[in-house]
C-alpha cells in the first residue's frame, strides 16, 4: 500500500525495505527460481505466436465490452444469475453490503479475488458487521497481519515461516513451530470450520464467458470451489476487463496463464460456474447467486488509444518476477494493491495520482516486464506515460524543466558540456573519472566513480578520423548519443575504424543531439518530442543504407521510440511521421551491423584469447531482440568468453535513475558485479556507453583490476 | 502404438509430473478393488482427519471429532456400480455412503469418481461436479480416486472444448478440470499439499 506523501517519504520507505535481509534472500531465491520453471514451462512452444493471439483476442473483447457484457447478462440472467454493474468500488461494496444483508448473512467465506482488493470490500463488510474471513492461505496470512498483498499470485510472499507460526499461535491460542507442513495443515482445519458456518462466500473471476454466462475461476488450493459450493449465497465480483467472449478465448489464456505466473501447465483446479446449482443449505435447495461488475474506470479505458492495452492483464503476476526493482524493494513499496509494472500503471487509474505519483518514477526502464507479459503490454511505456500524465497534471518539477530546455536547444546543451570540460579539472585530479564531485551532485553516488567529459568530442574529431573510401559497400550514418560523443569517443573511433576496413562510408550529421530518452524517462514528453525531431531532421534516411550507433539505449529509442513518439498516432505532422518510419527502418546496433551485415571473420583479428565476460544491455537483448550477435563476436574477435550469471539482467545504470535512486543503483551494481567477477574474465564486455559508465565506475569504486570495454574497443584493438 | 495408447501415456506422464498417482484397471470391479485396497493399507482411513493432530482452536477442533469410522463416499455412480462398491466396502467394514456429505464437512477418506474426460498434455480429469454430493466428495476427501476411461483422453484442452461448452450449456452446471491434489506455495514459497482439498489424487486410467 502507498501511504509516502512524497518522494522522500517513499525513498525512506525503499530504504527500510532494502534492509530487510529476509525479504532480499527470499525475493533473489524466488526471481531466480521463477526464470528457470518459467522458461521449462514454455519449453518447445511458440511463445510469441501464443502471446499475440492472446493481445488480439484480448483487444477485440475489450472493443466490445459494452456488447458482452449485454451478452453475458441475458445469458446469466435467464438461468437465474442476478447481474450487477457498480460505476465505482465503493458502489461495487455497497452493492455486496445489500446482497448480504438481504439473504439474512452473518458469515461470508471469500476465495481470492485482486478485484476484492481493489475496492477494499472486507472493510466494507466487516464495517457492516459482518464476519469476512479469507480462505486463500497467502491472503487470509495478510487479512489476518491487517496487510495488503505483496505479490498478485503470493500475496504472502515477503513473510517468513516464523512470522507465519507466531499469528497462527494468536490465531489457534496454541503455540505453533516454523514448520510449513504442519502450518498449512493448521489453516486447512482452522479455515474447514469457516466453510461450515459460512452463509455466504465471494469469489473472483478469471473469465466471466459471454457465450454461456460461467464464471472461469483458476485456483491451486482448490478453495474457491468450497467457498462457491459450501455456503448459500454465491458472489462473483469481477472487473468488466474479464468479459471473455468464448470458452476457447478462456482456453487459450488458460495455456499461458499459470506458465507465466508459477511455471505450471495448468493450475490444479479450472472450476467452471454455469448459474446458480443445486444447494443443500438454502432452504430451497438451490443456491443465490450474483455477479457483481466492476467498472471503476475500466469502460473508459477500454476507449483510450494509447491505454487501452492494460485491460489485456490476465494478473500472472510474471512482470513483478522479473523486475529488478521489485526483487529489490518487495510488493509493499511497489505498487498499491496491485503489484509490480502493471501495479504501476493500474494504480494512477483505480486509486488516483496521489498514491501512483512516486512509484512511476521507480521503473529503470529495462524492458523485463514487457518481454515476459502474457498479454504483450508495452509496460514499461505505459509507466513512463502516466508519468508523463501525472506531471502535466500536477506540474513539472523544476529539475526535469530544465533538463528539458536545455536538451531542446542542441548549441546550448553542447556548450554547457565543453564548459563543464573546462571546469572539471579540479575535480578530476588528472585522472578520467570526477573524484571530488561538489556535495550537491555527489550524494549517495559514491558507490561508483563518475567519468569526466573527454579532452576532445567525438564530433571535433570526426573530420580527421572520417574514412576516405571511393566506392563504398555501405553509406552509414552514424549516431553517437551524448556519452560517446562527450565522454567515451574512443569507442566511436574504435567502431569507425573497423568500418573503415570494410569500405563502409561513414557520415555524422552535425546536428544529431541526445536522443531524447533521459527527457523521455523524466516525462518531458514536449522536450523528448522535439529533441527527436530535431534528430530526424538532422538525418537523411533516403542517403544512407543505415543509421548506426554504439549506444543499445539510442538504439532501441531511435528504432522503436521515435515511431511511438513522432508517428502516425503521435500529434505530430504527418509528412515527418513517414520520415520517421524511414528513419527508424535505418537504425541498427554496432554488434548487428557487424555480425550479421558485415560478417567479419576471425582471420581479421589476431587473437589472444583473454578471458571476457558479457554484460547483455537492456536495451540491446530486449530491446532490440539482440542477442547472439554480440557473443559471438567475442569469438570472432579472439577472446575466450566466460558467461556470466544473469548476463541479461539490468546493471542499474537507467540514465536519470541512478540519479534519482542512487540506492537501488547501487544495489543492482553489486549484484550485477559479483556474477560479473564470478566468471574470473579480466574483461567484461558490453553494447552500451552507459552501462560501461555504470559497470566501469563500479568496479573504479571497489578498486578492482577487471577492465570494461564496448564490443567495438575490443574488436578495433585486435584488427589485424 | 495405437494413437489411444500414446495419448494414455502421455496422460500419465503428465498427470505423474504433478505428482498424481497413476494406475491402469482394466475394469470398473479393478478400480473399486483398488480402493479398498488404498483404504486398507494407507494411512488414508485412519480415524485422525489431516491437521487433527495439530494444536487448533476450539471451534477448528470440534470439528476434528465428527468422524465415525473409515469413509468412501462415491455420489456419481450408477446404482449398480454403487452397489457393487458398497458390498466391498460393507465387506471390510468401511462406511460408505452416496449422499449426505454436508454431514461429513470434517472430511472424509475417499472420494470415488468417474471422470467425462482426460486431457493428456496436462493430465487434467474433467468432472462434470452439478451435483453437490460429488463435488463435495472431490473437495473434502483426503485422497480422491478419479477413475479415467481411456476413451475419453484427448490430447489438448482445446479438444475437450465442445464437451465442456456442452455441459455449460445445460445449466446450471460446475465443471471442474481437476490436476494434481490441492496445493499451495503461500509460505516461503514452499510447495505444500493438501492445503483445502485432497491431499493425494490416484488416476485409475480405465481400458474400455
Ligand atoms: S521496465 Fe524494468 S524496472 Fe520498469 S517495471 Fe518493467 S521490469 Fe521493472
Ligand atoms: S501485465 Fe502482463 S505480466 Fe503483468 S500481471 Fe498482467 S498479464 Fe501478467
Amino acid at each position: 500500500m502507498q501511504n509516502a506523501r512524497d518522494l522522500k517519504e517513499y525513498k525512506g520507505e525503499l530504504s527500510g525495505a532494502l534492509g530487510n535481509d529476509f525479504l532480499r534472500t527470499a525475493m533473489d531465491n524466488f526471481a531466480m527460481a521463477y526464470r528457470v520453471s518459467r522458461a521449462k514451462a514454455f519449453a518447445g512452444m511458440d511463445v510469441e505466436g501464443l502471446v499475440q493471439e492472446i493481445a488480439r483476442g484480448k483487444d477485440q473483447a475489450m472493443a466490445h465490452m459494452d456488447e458482452l457484457f449485454e451478452e453475458f447478462k441475458q445469458n446469466a440472467e435467464r438461468m437465474g444469475i442476478t447481474v450487477h454493474l457498480a460505476k465505482t468500488g465503493q458502489e461495487a461494496n455497497e452493492i455486496i453490503g445489500r446482497i448480504a444483508e438481504k439473504a439474512g448473512v452473518k458469515r461470508i467465506v471469500k476465495s481470492k479475488s485482486m478485484t476484492a482488493e481493489e475496492t477494499l470490500l472486507n472493510h466494507h463488510l466487516e464495517d457492516l458487521g459482518l464476519d469476512v474471513v479469507e480462505t486463500d492461505l497467502g491472503e487470509w496470512i495478510i487479512q489476518l497481519r491487517h496487510e495488503g498483498p505483496t505479490h498478485m499470485v503470493m500475496p504472502a510472499i515477503h513473510l517468513s515461516r516464523y512470522q507465519v507460526a507466531d499469528l497462527f499461535s494468536d490465531v489457534t491460542g496454541v503455540k505453533q513451530e516454523g514448520d510449513i507442513q504442519k502450518l498449512v495443515k493448521v489453516a486447512r482445519r482452522e479455515l474447514r470450520a469457516k466453510y461450515v458456518q459460512a452463509d455466504m462466500g465471494i469469489s473472483g473471476g478469471n473469465f466471466a464467458i459471454a457465450e454461456t454466462g460461467t464464471i472461469a475461476l483458476c485456483t491451486n488450493e482448490g478453495n474457491a470451489r468450497l467457498v462457491t459450493t459450501l455456503p448459500r449465497v454465491h458472489v462473483a465480483l469481477v472487473g468488466l476487463d474479464k468479459l471473455t467472449p468464448t470458452i476457447t478465448d478462456a482456453l487459450r489464456v488458460i495455456k499461458a496463464l499459470p506458465r507465466n505466473a508459477t511455471g505450471q501447465a495448468i493450475t490444479s483446479y479450472v472450476t467452471w460456474i454455469t448459474g446458480p446449482g443445486e444447494c443443500q443449505a438454502s432452504p430451497d435447495g438451490k443456491k443465490e447467486m450474483h455477479v457483481v461488475f466492476l467498472d471503476n474506470g475500466r469502460r473508459a479505458l477500454a476507449k483510450d488509444p494509447v491505454f487501452s492495452q492494460v485491460l489485456r492483464c490476465v494478473r500472472c503476476g510474471a512482470c513483478a518476477n522479473v523486475c529488478p526493482v521489485y526483487r529489490l524493494v518487495g510488493g509493499h513499496q511497489y505498487g498499491h494493491i496491485y503489484i509490480g509494472a502493471i501495479g504501476l500503471i493500474l494504480t494512477y487509474f483505480y486509486h488516483g495520482r496521489e498514491k501512483a505519483k512516486n512509484l512511476v518514477q521507480n521503473c529503470i526502464n529495462c524492458g523485463a516486464c514487457k518481454a515476459v507479459c502474457v498479454g504483450g503490454i508495452d509496460l514499461p511505456r505505459l509507466i513512463k506515460e502516466v508519468h508523463a500524465r501525472i506531471q502535466d497534471e500536477e506540474g513539472h518539477p523544476l529539475q526535469s524543466q530544465l533538463l528539458g530546455m536545455v536538451l531542446k536547444n542542441r548549441k546550448m546543451f553542447h556548450t554547457l558540456l565543453r564548459s563543464a570540460r573546462a571546469v572539471q579539472k579540479p575535480v578530476t585530479g588528472g585522472t578520467p573519472y570526477l573524484r571530488h564531485l561538489p556535495m550537491i551532485f555527489a550524494r549517495g553516488q559514491d558507490f561508483r566513480a563518475l567519468p569526466a567529459i573527454a579532452e576532445k568530442a567525438f564530433r571535433d574529431q570526426f573530420e580527421s578520423i572520417k574514412p576516405k573510401v571511393s566506392s563504398p559497400k555501405y553509406r552509414v550514418a552514424l549516431f553517437s548519443g551524448c556519452v560517446q560523443d562527450f565522454v567515451y569517443p574512443e569507442q566511436a573511433v574504435a567502431a569507425v575504424k573497423i568500418l573503415a576496413k570494410h569500405n563502409v562510408s561513414v557520415d555524422y550529421p552535425m546536428d544529431q543531439s541526445c536522443c531524447g530518452l533521459p527527457v523521455q524517462m523524466m516525462g518531458e514528453r514536449e522536450a523528448s518530442r522535439s529533441v527527436a525531431a530535431q534528430n530526424v531532421a538532422a538525418f537523411d534516411p533516403a542517403g544512407c543504407d543505415y543509421i548506426l550507433t554504439l549506444c543499445a539505449s539510442c538504439a532501441s529509442h531511435l528504432k522503436h521510440g521515435y515511431p511511438d513518439i513522432l508517428g502516425p498516432d503521435s500529434k505530430a505532422d504527418p509528412k515527418l511521421a513517414k520520415r520517421v518510419q524511414q528513419f527508424a527502418d535505418r537504425v541498427i546496433d554496432f554488434s548487428s551491423f557487424v555480425h550479421d551485415v558485415l560478417k567479419v571473420e576471425p582471420g581479421e583479428f589476431r587473437a589472444d584469447g583473454k578471458k571476457a565476460t558479457y554484460h547483455a544491455p537492456c536495451h540491446l537483448c530486449r530491446g532490440l531482440g539482440v542477442t547472439e550477435a554480440p557473443r559471438e563476436l567475442i569469438h570472432t574477435g579472439g577472446l575466450t568468453y566466460l558467461p556470466a550469471e544473469e548476463e541479461d539482467v539490468c546493471c542499474g545504470f537507467g540514465g536519470t535513475y541512478s540519479m534519482k535512486f542512487p540506492e537501488l543503483s547501487a544495489e543492482l551494481l553489486k549484484k550485477k558485479l559479483a556474477n560479473v567477477e564470478k566468471t574470473g574474465a579480466e574483461l567484461l564486455l558490453t553494447d552500451c556507453p552507459g552501462c560501461i559508465m555504470q559497470l566501469r565506475g563500479g568496479l573504479e569504486a571497489k578498486g578492482s583490476g577487471m577492465q570494461v570495454q564496448h564490443v567495438a574497443e575490443a574488436l578495433a584493438e585486435r584488427l589485424k | 502404438m495405437s494413437e489411444k495408447a500414446r495419448l494414455a501415456d502421455l496422460m500419465a506422464e503428465k498427470a505423474g509430473l504433478v505428482s498424481a498417482i497413476v494406475s491402469r484397471v482394466k475394469s470398473l470391479d479393478e478400480a473399486y478393488a483398488y480402493t479398498l485396497d488404498i483404504c486398507d493399507k494407507k494411512e488414508a482411513c485412519q480415524l485422525l482427519m489431516a491437521g487433527c493432530e495439530a494444536g487448533l482452536s476450539a471451534p477448528a477442533d470440534e470439528l476434528c471429532d465428527g468422524k465415525p469410522s473409515k469413509l468412501i463416499a462415491a455420489p456419481g455412480l450408477a446404482p449398480d456400480q454403487a452397489a457393487a462398491l458398497g458390498a466391498l466396502c460393507q465387506a471390510r467394514s468401511v462406511h460408505f455412503i452416496i449422499q449426505g456429505l454436508r454431514q461429513h464437512l470434517a472430511g472424509i477418506d475417499i472420494g470415488f469418481t468417474v471422470a467425462e474426460a482426460g486431457i493428456a498434455e496436462t493430465g487434467t480429469c474433467v468432472l462434470d461436479s452439478k451435483g453437490e454430493e460429488l463435488r463435495l466428495a472431490t473437495m473434502i476427501c483426503e485422497v480422491h480416486i478419479c477413475v479415467v476411461p481411456v476413451s475419453t483422453i484427448r490430447e489438448t484442452s482445446f479438444e475437450a472444448e465442445g464437451l465442456l461448452r456442452a455441459l455449460c450449456k445445460d445449466a446450471p452446471g460446475y465443471v471442474a478440470f481437476i490436476t494434481g491434489a490441492s496445493r499451495t506455495a503461500d509460505i516461503e514459497r514452499v510447495l505444500a499439499i493438501g492445503v483445502h482439498g485432497p491431499l493425494e489424487l490416484h488416476i485409475l486410467l480405465l481400458e474400455d
